[in-house]
């Protein structure tokens, strides 16, 4: 009796057995990045104005000013933090229904496209377009901006509910349902309780978003503190642009703190 | 009581789960559903409320014939035939006693039970049955908090609120220890002779539904190829229903030899069977 003698060495077959194929498409990855590297333009002369610029604008941050546009910055802030809150409450109350209607495990499937379809328009494009086209219909100023918001939140929320209430455990529906409980009901027992923590932690993560949002559709014209923010940079006011700045990163710091906290209640 | 005439279950994928079941379940009788892994066990209990729409046959529970019902009449229906379920699917980031109380959703209106505010009556009743299933201390704790047997008396509590004529038990033993699930299904066993219940027991440990279970029914591939009493189980009906095997190991454990050996047979048997 001899010991049979089996291979030391195994290694793992590939994704594409073929090697023809495999490095076949390995030189096409090649030639291709090759080809569009070629393709970029470099203007040397304008990256060096640019980098002189970019130097202001960072240095700025050496000596942030927030005192000589004060009023302004207050105006902006208040603004934006209206517009946060007002339109994360309506978006939210707005997006639950959607959200709803948009879970396939629950929903009517006629109901289900219907609140897909809506759903798909508010998220595909982006919010900033969003707030032009906003702005060109009901003017400058934060109503433009809310009416961003509360889009972009639907589009969200929705979506993000939708996914949530679509994992749920089924067992604890059926055994709702079992009761001879109606749909509201079912719902309240057998799906809120699974999805609650998972909503409150996305609404609080939208309110974060939805503030930095505010910024963004302000340098467009949608009102708040992006608006002073823009017209800081455009007087070249680099020092003041720079405080707005610090100040939206602390804000956003104060929500990320808050968010943690509520979600942890919320398990 | 509860009469199931010729009842089939085609699924939309074409899986034919049942085929021409007929059973009749006297008052205060308990029946044990035995059958392998996919023999259509879960789907004929599901079929009895609805949870899964048959696809031909009747099924009248005190006369009634329930395939008819419109949603109205079979959410009331429903009321009257409590559930048990495998793994408890309780609700488990609500209170016991929101869960318990939930056996009444059939009896009280949207908002009442959106707020929590059952009738004084219910809360009465669903404090008395915890109190029964030995859980009268912890109204307030979250279901998540819970061991698996006390889960399971959730489970069976919510039930009884509802105050059925009939219990649909599914695999109520699964996930538990050998020696809980003696005590579930005691439990479940007295409860029914307390408030003269019937049952129908969907369990895969035959020992345990032959120790509890005087009615046996077998399920094979959607068909009963056994009704009978539960001492009828002889090796050659265990073989109609499960197919061969040594049958001799698995009747050694009826003898109460205890928890820790039973579950060793068990492993035996999966071993030879692979």
């Amino acid at each position: 009796m001899s010991e049979a003698t089996y291979p030391t060495t195994w290694t793992k077959p590939k994704l594409i057995p073929s090697p023809v194929k495999r490095y076949g498409l390995y030189v096409l990855i090649a030639v291709y990045l090759a080809l569009a590297v070629r393709d970029i333009e470099f203007d040397w002369g304008r990256m060096t104005v640019g980098l002189e610029r970019g130097w202001a604008f960072l240095s700025g941050f050496f000596h942030p000013d927030i005192r000589s546009r004060w009023d302004e910055i207050v105006i902006g802030m208040k603004e934006s933090l209206t517009m946060t809150v007002v339109a994360s409450v309506a978006g939210i109350l707005i997006s639950v229904p959607f959200g709803l209607g948009a879970a396939k495990n629950i929903s009517h499937p006629l109901v289900y496209y219907f609140c897909r379809t809506v759903i798909a328009f508010s998220r595909s494009f982006q919010e900033v377009i969003i707030a032009i086209l906003f702005v060109a219909m009901f003017g400058f100023g934060p109503f433009a901006g809310f009416l961003t918001i509360v889009v972009a939140t639907i589009g969200f929320l929705g979506k993000l509910i939708a996914e949530a209430i679509e994992d749920i455990d089924p067992a604890q529906v059926e055994a709702i349902r079992a009761t001879g409980a109606s749909w509201g009901q079912t719902f309240n027992y057998g799906v809120q309780p699974q999805i609650m923590p998972r909503f409150v932690g996305l609404c609080m993560y939208r309110l974060d978003i939805n503030f930095r949002e505010s910024a963004v559709v302000g340098i467009v014209g949608a009102g708040g503190i992006g608006a002073t923010l823009n017209t800081a940079i455009e007087r070249y006011e680099f020092d003041v642009a720079a405080g707005i700045l610090l100040l939206i990163i602390a804000i956003v710091i104060v929500l990320e703190y808050a968010s943690a906290f509520v979600r942890k209640r919320a398990q | 009581m509860l009469e199931i005439e010729k009842l089939s279950k085609k699924y939309p994928t074409g899986d034919l789960a049942l085929t021409d079941v007929s059973l009749s379940v006297p008052a205060g009788q308990l029946v044990g559903l035995i059958g392998p892994s996919g023999a259509g066990k879960s789907t004929l209990i599901r079929c009895v409320n609805r949870l899964v729409e048959p696809s031909s046959g009747s099924i009248r529970l005190n006369g009634e014939d329930l395939t008819r019902f419109g949603k109205r009449r079979l959410r009331e229906a429903r009321r009257r035939i409590g559930m048990i379920f495998q793994e408890h699917a309780l609700m488990e980031r609500l209170t016991v006693m929101e869960n318990v109380l939930s056996g009444r959703l059939g009896y009280v209106g949207f908002w009442k039970s959106f707020f929590r505010r059952f009738p004084g009556q219910s809360v009465a009743e669903a404090f008395k049955i915890l109190d029964r299933v030995g859980l009268g201390a912890f109204p307030n704790k979250r279901a998540d908090a819970l061991s698996g047997g006390q889960r399971q008396r959730v489970g069976i509590a919510r039930a009884l609120l509802q105050n059925p004529d009939l219990l649909l038990v599914d695999e109520p033993t699964a996930s538990l220890d050998p020696k809980t699930s003696r005590q579930i299904m005691r439990l479940i066993c007295e409860l029914c002779a307390e408030r003269g219940l019937s049952a129908i027991v969907n369990i895969h440990d035959v020992p345990l539904a032959q120790a509890y279970l005087p009615r046996i029914v077998g399920l094979k591939a959607g068909r009963i190829v056994y009704d009978g009493p539960a001492q009828g189980l002889t090796p050659e009906v265990l073989t109609r229903i499960y197919g061969e095997e040594d049958w001799a190991k698995t009747e050694r454990s009826e003898d109460e030899e205890g928890a820790g050996e039973q579950e060793t047979l068990k492993v035996e048997k999966v071993l030879e069977a692979s």
